[in-house]
């Protein structure tokens, strides 16, 4: 096997509180340091909470693993100040193509209308990913405490905090947490140390999973076929990653044998009916594996909160594995950096498990749906599967029916106790509970984008339309809201003139906004509220709302 | 009336969720009973004779050429 990169080794340091034996108390300590724990680290620091995490191995991912990173985590790791990196090495896509046998039959784009900073996706090796969380994480060293084979062996709650027995190579430790994060995985320590049921349904289906170096000139696209004439009877995925390594997912059926269908003298001819005899390659990683949808009742069991696969497990098709965990995170850390700073009441974190359960609830019935279309159950299944297929190629009603996978997309929050409810008409723009909308703005003279301007605190938008400041009396009173204990900031956005110029229109036709349009934004970048003139009042009274202690 | 072949299922995925598990606790003959059924039931809705004969001609060859679709 070939390796394109070279994974680092992060040294075990010796806690202070392991060599001393003196038990201390963090505010947050995180288990697991994947793209999700990493993530809630960089957020924990961004909210100036120190944050321990534990990780019970020493080096990235090993294999290229999750790879599509979708628009909505970009724009988290965006407000993380750390997206860019992930946009220069990555693959930046947007289009699918699905095949049967050697036919195009569907295309898809995700990301159809200009005007956002983020694309629909970008493929990036797991392994780069965590690697440069983790250099990022190095830019806060005072707060982000990262501890490499750090194994948790137990977890006690204890009332008002956790007690986590720690396995290091130097023995066994005690440390104690305000507040416990699991971000390990699908196969949670944490969740088995609390005996947490994790209900769902498994796939009996094989997928192997390769990664492949070569030079090709496949595009920058997902490519999907059913049937191909390379891999008869299954299905077969296609993904660009960087460094020439491509992503190569082949359905095995029920039948397979992991343990030989891993081994390279069975991969190589497969690949090889696949990329024609002439194509020189290298294989980098091989896996098999099978799936299973299912996740927790609740993600918050007192003062441990679980976040990404150890909340729940989805299908991989869709890519809603990693990226809806980042989301988790997203969701979690501005809650529980006001209960830590005593700003808001713990139950705020039960919205948490509200919230997310619901984008997770989404993701599975997608992912679900997405594989009992790959891979139909029973023999009826089947025929309608290909009866849609037949039809598909000639008949445009049948394409919507094709379902190679659903890719991630945001979930809104439709009915999430922490809304305010619409109270005067809006159209065609996102509704309380639903991610904020980029545009291109204008930021003191200077190309910019409206989500920079979000995020990490309260903003209240207050749009302008073609005028050129806020009605007069309501500039002091709305100025008065960034000096509340829980401060909300205006930033005017207007056509011609404010703090955000929206010259092109896009931020006033997203959010249906004309002059005195207020749109209340969390911390998360989520719309907690909207209204058509600026009322301070009515502001206040969301923000309460949206901090669970109105 | 033209048969329609433009996309007009306002939730395709669920639709197509809920076909199949309609024959979940099914065997072959049963579902074959159930698919017959469906047929006969939408027919029968659908009424027109031009629409259904145009859908019969599609559902054998998808391929064909189209006189009476939209």
């Amino acid at each position: 096997m070939l390796s394109t990169y070279a994974y680092p080794e992060f040294p075990y340091v010796p806690s202070e509180e392991q060599r001393t034996g003196r038990r201390v108390r963090h505010p947050v300590v995180v288990v697991g340091a994947g793209p999700v724990g990493l993530t809630a680290a960089l957020d924990c620091a961004h909210h100036g909470v120190p944050v321990v995490v534990l990780d019970d191995n020493s080096t990235v991912s090993v294999g290229s693993r999750a790879v599509c990173y979708a628009k909505r985590p970009l724009e988290i790791w965006d407000r993380l100040g750390c997206a860019q990196r992930l946009l220069d090495k990555g693959v930046i896509w947007k289009n699918g193509k699905v095949f049967r046998h050697d036919r195009l039959i569907y295309q898809f784009d995700l990301l159809p209308e200009d005007g956002h900073r983020m694309p629909a996706f970008i493929n990036l090796q797991q392994y780069y990913l965590e690697e440069y969380l983790i250099d990022h994480a190095h830019g806060f060293d005072d707060r982000v405490d990262l501890r490499w084979k750090h194994q948790v062996a137990d977890i006690t709650p204890a009332g008002d905090h956790v007690r986590l027995t720690v396995e290091t190579p130097d023995g066994f430790f005690d440390m104690e947490a305000d507040w416990a994060i699991a971000c390990d995985g699908a196969r949670s320590d944490i969740r088995e140390a609390l005996d947490l049921p994790f209900a769902g349904q498994a796939f009996q289906d094989r997928f192997l999973i390769t990664d492949v170096v070569m030079k090709a000139d496949f595009p920058a696209e997902r490519w999907f076929w059913f049937d191909p004439p390379f891999h008869r009877g299954q299905s077969v995925l296609l993904h660009m990653q960087a460094d020439n390594v491509w992503r190569i997912d082949f359905q095995l059926g029920m039948e397979a044998d992991p343990e030989q269908e891993k081994r390279p003298e069975r991969v190589i001819p497969r690949l090889k009916r696949m990329l024609g005899e002439d194509t020189a390659f290298d294989l980098e990683w091989v896996s098999v594996y099978q799936f299973a949808c299912r996740r927790l009742e609740d993600f918050r069991h007192g003062r441990v909160l679980f976040a990404g696969d150890a909340a729940h497990q989805v299908s991989p098709f869709g890519a809603r594995g990693a990226n809806t965990g980042i989301q988790d995170v997203d969701n979690l850390i501005w809650k529980l950096a006001l209960v830590l700073r005593g700003q808001a009441p713990e139950r705020l974190l039960d919205s948490y498990s509200e919230e997310r359960v619901l984008a997770a609830r989404e993701n599975l019935l997608t992912s679900t749906r997405s594989t009992d279309f790959i891979s139909p159950k029973s023999t009826v299944s089947r025929a309608f599967r290909d009866a849609t297929l037949d039809l598909a190629e000639h008949l445009p009603f049948a394409r919507p029916l094709v379902n190679s996978g659903r890719l991630s997309r945001p979930t809104p929050y439709t009915g999430s106790s922490l809304n305010t409810a619409d109270t005067e008409p809006f159209t065609g723009a996102p509704p309380p509970g639903t991610n904020a909308a980029d545009a291109p703005v204008t930021a003191e003279g200077a190309p910019d984008w409206l989500l920079r301007h979000l995020g990490d605190r309260f903003v209240a938008l207050l749009f302008l339309g073609e005028e050129t400041a806020p009605p007069p009396d309501h500039t002091g009173t709305m100025a008065a809201l960034a000096a509340q204990d829980v401060p909300i900031h205006v930033v005017t956005v207007g056509r011609r003139a404010g703090d955000l110029v929206d010259g092109a229109g896009l931020a006033h036709e997203r959010y249906d906004a004309t002059a005195g349009t207020t749109v209340l934004v969390r911390p998360d970048q989520v719309i907690a509220g909207r209204w058509r003139g600026p009322d301070p009042a009515r502001l206040a009274t969301a923000r309460d709302r949206a901090i669970a202690r109105a | 009336m033209p048969l329609t072949i433009q996309p007009n299922l306002p939730d395709p995925d669920g639709f197509y969720e809920r076909l199949i598990a309609l024959h979940r606790d099914l065997d072959l003959a049963g579902s074959r009973r159930v698919n017959a059924r469906l047929i006969l039931l939408l027919a029968n809705h659908i009424g027109d004779p031009e629409v259904l004969d145009e859908a019969m001609r599609l559902a054998l060859d998808p391929a064909a050429p189209r006189t009476h679709a939209r």
